[in-house]
């Protein structure tokens, strides 16, 4: 087994702590886990993603040419990264702020509308929880319960207390994450 | 999961930790990106409070590296951490350091230059650490870590050396494994030296107080009379043969059949490895010889595949080509020997180098 995801967006969605927690879910199944971020001006303002390899054995490069997914969060990323999916991969994007929607028919392509959903629940901050558990119901690539322990792992003890509202976050994700193609 | 310590870690935290654990005495450093969460961790685990250690912010490079200077100089386990142009700040006091024969640990987390650059991962300062930096015929032992673990267990590492040598040791390593996470093991916590072992270890240089010495010890650079400032520089230079003898190391993947090698450190060779896999995917035979140690150089190895017939060597660094002068040496004309390399803090994928080596070597 060897995932290669990047997910990308805002700086301040959340993208470097969503591929946090997957590469904490990780290591929580005993996998080899690579997480490689982007930094620096990046992360004031402008565009931010994150390369996370999953392996069950030896991670070569953390650094890929091509994904096995793409979790994309803004058209600038949709725009850069649409192209570095495998044939077969899967693409998930967040509608919300898209202006030019993916156009590859080799790859399963998927919607999640996670912005308006926190925007109608009125809690931002589940946002990335709330994808992560769409692409998780996409590829189950770890176990939901190491995925609860990579969360906890990930996070201060003193954001514990909302751990359920996480757990709850990434249910839901999974409930209305659709599949376009 | 195991009892076992598995973390899951950036780069430069555990630096931090590896200090600590392995008994470092004092810390002296100035923030820069992208190597500042060394510093951060450090304040953060306060190891004032449990093992001793000092950790002191300077209020620039060129303080902390002369911190460092002194520390050395009593036998301390002393270290500094920078990035590019806080390096090139240090290297006045790296030639000191090297001329006074003393040992200490430097880390250089690279990122785009020349000049302030940028702040993303580069590996330009290849020269510096391995040719000099700072002026005279001096040596840093050079570390090249390709990844967290690495990181971790170089700082051990380049104590060790640095003791064993009384010679300034560096970490090369560049923001990418510096801000990357991966799963570390870390060191149990070893106690730091007592002064009575630090004497032991030290006592016929260090100055620790002169005591019941004869003779006080000295630890100095300068030395007017030319005849003897020469018969120093003979003794330093004796030092690094040994070095050069005993301590390459250096890592082969699949090269034992390979008609094309890679030669990459750091950052580089574990994109690199990436490519050995698509290229034997496709039926290439491309290997790849990966430098542990830059300084010294893993010559031998390379010589060796040379002259097993090698069809061509592609030096891949995050430069204009700086490493590719020490492997033409070692390849001495034997193979064609090609340069390939993204600058300014501009990374390559797997893909990239695959399509350079096919266009550069195969023909």
């Amino acid at each position: 087994m060897k995932e290669t995801i990047i997910i990308a967006g805002f700086g301040g969605q959340g993208v470097l702590s969503m591929g946090k927690i997957l590469a904490y879910s990780g290591v929580m199944q005993d996998f080899e886990v690579t997480w490689m971020p982007s930094y620096g001006p990046e992360m004031r303002g402008g565009t931010a993603n994150v390369t996370v390899v999953l392996s069950d054995s030896r991670i070569s490069s953390p650094i890929a040419s091509e994904f096995d997914s793409a979790i994309i969060l803004n058209q600038q990323s949709l725009d850069k990264f649409e192209s570095k999916v495998k044939p077969g991969g899967i693409l998930i994007y967040d509608t919300n702020g898209i202006t030019h929607a993916p156009t590859r028919t080799d790859i399963s392509i998927y919607t999640i509308d996670a912005a308006a959903e926190c925007a109608r629940l009125g809690n931002a901050k589940m946002f990335n929880t709330m994808i992560l558990g769409g692409y998780l119901k996409v590829k189950p690539v770890v176990k939901m319960e190491n995925v609860m322990e990579g969360l906890k792992k990930s996070l201060p003890e003193r954001a514990w207390k909302l751990l359920p509202q996480n757990e709850e976050a990434i249910r839901h994700g999974g409930e209305i994450i659709k599949q376009v193609r | 999961m195991a009892d076992k310590e598995v973390k899951l870690m950036k780069g430069n935290e555990v630096i931090a930790h590896a200090a600590v654990r392995c008994g470092c005495d004092g810390y002296f450093g100035y923030p820069i990106t992208p190597q500042s969460e060394v510093m951060e961790t450090l304040m953060e685990l306060e190891p004032w409070k449990t093992t001793g250690m000092v950790v002191l912010q300077a209020e620039s490079e060129v303080s902390s590296i002369n911190m460092v200077y002194g520390g050395a100089a009593t036998g301390k386990k002393v270290m500094t951490s920078s990035s590019s142009p806080g390096v090139s700040l240090m290297s006045e006091g790296l030639s000191y350091i090297a001329a006074s024969e003393l040992p200490c640990l430097v880390v250089n987390c690279q990122r785009g230059g020349p000049g302030l650059g940028t702040i993303q991962p580069s590996q330009g300062d290849y020269f510096q650490a391995c040719k000099g930096g700072g002026h005279g015929d001096y040596h840093l032992i050079v570390l090249a870590p390709a990844s967290v673990q690495e990181m971790h267990d170089f700082v051990g590492l380049g104590f060790d050396l640095a003791f064993k040598y009384r010679n300034p040791a560096m970490i090369l390593a560049d923001g990418a494994i510096g801000q990357m996470m991966e799963k570390v093991v870390l060191a149990p916590q070893q106690p730091r030296r007592t002064q009575e072992e630090l004497l032991a270890q030290c006592g016929k240089w260090a100055t620790t107080g002169k005591g019941e010495r004869k003779e006080q010890n000295i630890c100095t650079s300068l030395e007017l009379q030319s005849e003897l400032m020469e018969k120093i520089n003979e003794r330093m230079q004796a030092k690094y043969r040994e070095i050069e003898q005993n301590e390459a190391r250096w890592e082969e993947i699949e090269c034992e059949d390979a008609d094309y090698i890679i030669v990459a450190f750091g950052s580089s060779a574990r994109i690199c490895s990436a490519t050995v896999e698509m290229a034997r995917k496709e039926g290439l035979k491309v290997g790849l010889l990966r430098p542990i140690t830059l300084y010294p150089f893993p010559t031998k190895p390379i010589e060796a595949l040379a002259e097993r017939g090698v069809k061509g060597f592609l030096s891949v660094e995050l430069n204009a080509g700086q490493m590719v002068e020490d492997v033409r040496l070692a390849v001495e004309g034997k193979a064609p020997v090609k340069h390939y390399g993204r600058m300014g803090g501009m990374m390559f994928n797997p893909q990239d180098v695959l399509d350079e080596l096919k266009d550069k070597l195969v023909k």
